[in-house]
């Protein structure tokens, strides 16, 4: 099973006789006529329903970032996106593609919530214990699918998306059942489906900034994702799982033990989905309440944020910040009378679009490589 | 624990229970059909779900355009062809990875599919029940293999259809042999992903027909959660017949069993864990790939991308 981002770098570009920039600025070209096409089209389907784009532009724009306080709510919702984002980048790099980030982050927030409101001690002990015994939860969520695949055979591909299902189901069952997570307060009406809130000491701290308010969480977010990428890049366990994704036979006769690191790697993927899910909660997310439909597709969505990035964790910052943006301006959408879902669909169509310059770029370098070599032989 | 068998009982001789076993399993053999081909291709392609999906929405629109339920056959089968185009053309041809095509897919059909339905909302009604006379008399399995809707029979000559295309056509010998292996079938001139995009195009074709089925010939209603990951239990089929077509509609068979299993509980009167049993198909589509997987030989080129010169 190759990574997302191996191939192209197989071939290196061969040093065609009109140089350098002629490439660099043909890719530079298909990425926007990329983008510009997956663009275009959203722009067709607001159209088919009789709206104007560019009225729809601005409201996401409001929505994401001009109105009051929206700013910080983007921010806000791109930290957990972030996070999943950056796990998902450890897993490809690897060669193993998690896709159960949503059941991970599910577990993680239950994981927190269980602490934050079922164990009695100092807020901040709650706290921290709760975002690490929430990573663990979804590490070892994500660890199932390590054994499955390493000792069974089976695909984790598949694993990972079906345990997310399951996820949704064991969530459902912790806050329908009084001895698990479900709000024992006689006195709030709507209790039946959700868990009680966490105590106001252990909330995370929240940043206020031109009157936007930021959690904590965000600066956690971009320090994680700064630090793998240093892991990623410059140590020996980085080293490891890089090897491991481009070539596991290399690996295995350099002596990179594929079960241990791509165990590993998995936990990792799944640790930092199941923070995101404690972050989120201890963020305020559903007024601190865990709920059945607690994740909001933010774990989907942060795959698709790595998918963007390419399995580059600073790139994922950006677009974890570009894909929120879409998703908080769709807020807004309402009063344009477009449905949000055009977001969904734009978010889709931009992971797809860039997809091709690369392949194409690959592609290319082929051919002129192949037309290199026979024409020396 | 009295309590707990008889219900078992129950439920096994219900013939309500065979009857919703063949509905729901039917719609995964569809589904199952088609990514068995893919998977001996080569692919794994889980962007069967989209493909189920845009059969679902595709067909309805269709019905709802026309009234006719062969008209929604056709869109559905549409539907489902155009999203395996997408996904056959950008993981073999541009040679993106195959898993990232198939999950944007999926993403891009559910945004799709909410949009449009938000907007056109299609008025959706079953096809008629029609019993074939003679053979839905026979008592228990006859109604439920019998008597159904008309479009449920479309699933029948396709499983002799795949079969005979899959194993007694050259096209087929070539598609499993592009599986097995590739740089040996470029050697000797089969063009391998033009192979892999012909298998998926077919799992598609599939795919929507299955997903028109669920909406035109089973619920009657279109839902965006109508599909609901029930594409990756197809794959999962695929896995548990280990890439053979008898074990592959076996697997569609008993994890349609499972899923009518749940819905059947609570009708006939028991209580039980509803969590338990909504988790309950993918449990034990786990628990059976666990079990098996291991002691299955698959296509050797299972999930591999194929471009010439490399390796």
């Amino acid at each position: 099973m190759t990574g997302i981002d191996t191939a192209p770098e197989i071939l290196p570009s061969p040093a065609a006789p009109h140089g350098r920039w002629r490439s660099a600025r043909e890719t530079a070209l298909l990425y926007v006529l990329s983008v510009f096409g997956a663009l275009a089209i959203s722009a067709v389907l607001v159209a088919m329903t009789g709206n104007s784009w560019p009225g729809v532009f601005k409201a996401l724009f409001d929505g994401a970032f001009l109105a009051p306080g929206r700013w910080g709510n983007t921010l806000t919702i791109a930290m957990p996106m972030l996070l999943v984002a950056v796990g998902t980048t450890v897993a490809v790099r690897a060669g193993l593609f998690n896709i159960g980030q949503e059941g991970q982050l599910l577990m993680g927030a239950m994981l927190m919530a269980v602490v934050g409101t079922k164990i009695e001690g100092p807020g901040v002990l709650l706290l921290l214990g709760g975002l690490a015994l929430g990573s663990v939860a979804g590490g070892a969520y994500a660890g199932i699918s390590a054994v499955m695949r390493y000792r069974r055979g089976v695909p984790e591909v598949i694993s990972t998306l079906l345990l997310v299902f399951i996820a949704l189901q064991v969530t459902g069952f912790a806050v329908t059942t009084d001895w698990f997570l479900r709000d024992t307060d006689p006195t709030r009406p709507q209790r039946a489906q959700n868990s009680a809130a966490l105590g106001p000491d252990t909330h995370l701290p929240v940043i206020r900034v031109f009157g936007n308010e930021l959690s904590l969480g965000v600066v956690i977010a971009v320090v994680i994702a700064v630090a793998v990428a240093y892991l990623l890049a410059r140590t020996i366990w980085g080293f490891r799982f890089r090897v491991l994704g481009h070539n596991a036979r290399i690996a295995q006769k350099i002596g990179i033990a594929a079960t241990r690191n791509g165990t590993l790697a998995l936990f990792i993927s799944g640790a930092l989905a199941g923070l995101a899910g404690a972050v989120m909660l201890a963020s305020g997310s559903s007024s601190y309440r865990f709920t059945p439909g607690f994740s909001t597709n933010i774990g989907w969505q942060g795959l698709l944020v790595a998918l963007v990035a390419r399995s580059r964790p600073l790139v994922c910052i950006p677009m974890a910040i570009v894909f929120a943006a879409l998703r908080t301006g769709a807020g807004f959408l309402a009063s344009t009378g477009v449905d949000r879902k055009i977001v969904d669909v734009t978010q889709a169509l931009l992971v797809l679009a860039l997809l091709i310059p690369p392949a194409v770029v690959f592609l290319r370098n082929r051919r002129r490589a192949i037309a290199a070599v026979s024409e020396a032989g | 624990m009295g309590d707990f068998f008889s219900a078992i009982l129950d439920i096994f001789g219900s013939p309500t229970m065979y009857g919703s076993s063949v509905r729901l399993g039917g719609f995964l053999a569809f589904a199952a059909l088609g990514e068995l081909v893919a998977e001996k291709a080569g692919t794994i392609n889980i962007s069967v779900e989209g493909s189920l999906l845009a059969g679902a929405f595709c067909g309805a629109l269709g019905y709802h355009w026309t009234g006719s339920t062969g008209v929604g056959l056709l869109t559905g089968v549409a539907g489902g062809l155009v999203i395996a185009l997408i996904q056959a053309n950008m993981s073999h041809r541009l040679t993106a990875d195959q898993f990232v095509v198939g999950l944007t897919a999926n993403v891009l059909v559910l945004g799709l599919a909410g949009f449009f339905n938000a907007i056109v909302d299609p008025a959706v009604r079953p096809a008629a029940v029609v019993a074939i006379p003679g053979l839905s008399d026979i008592p228990l399995i006859g109604p439920a293999l019998f008597g159904q809707t008309w479009p449920t029979y479309l699933l029948y000559p396709l499983i002799p259809l795949t079969w005979w295309l899959l194993y007694r056509t050259r096209w087929g010998l070539e598609v499993q042999a592009v599986g097995e292996n590739p740089q040996a079938s470029d050697v000797s001139g089969i063009d391998v992903n033009k192979r892999r995009r012909q298998a998926i195009a077919y799992g598609g074709l599939l795919a929507g027909l299955g997903g028109a089925f669920l909406v035109l010939g089973q619920v009657g209603s279109f839902d965006t959660a109508a599909v609901g990951g029930r594409g990756f239990i197809a794959i999962a089929a695929v896995y548990f017949g280990g890439w053979t077509l008898g074990g592959t509609l076996l697997g569609a068979l008993v994890f349609g069993f499972a899923d009518a299993f749940r819905l059947a509980v609570p009708v006939l009167g028991y209580q039980f864990n509803a969590q338990l049993l909504a988790a309950l198909p993918y449990v034990l589509t786990l628990v059976v790939m666990v079990a098996i997987t291991k002691q299955l030989r698959q296509p050797a080129a299972l999930a591999q991308p194929f471009v010439r010169g490399l390796r």
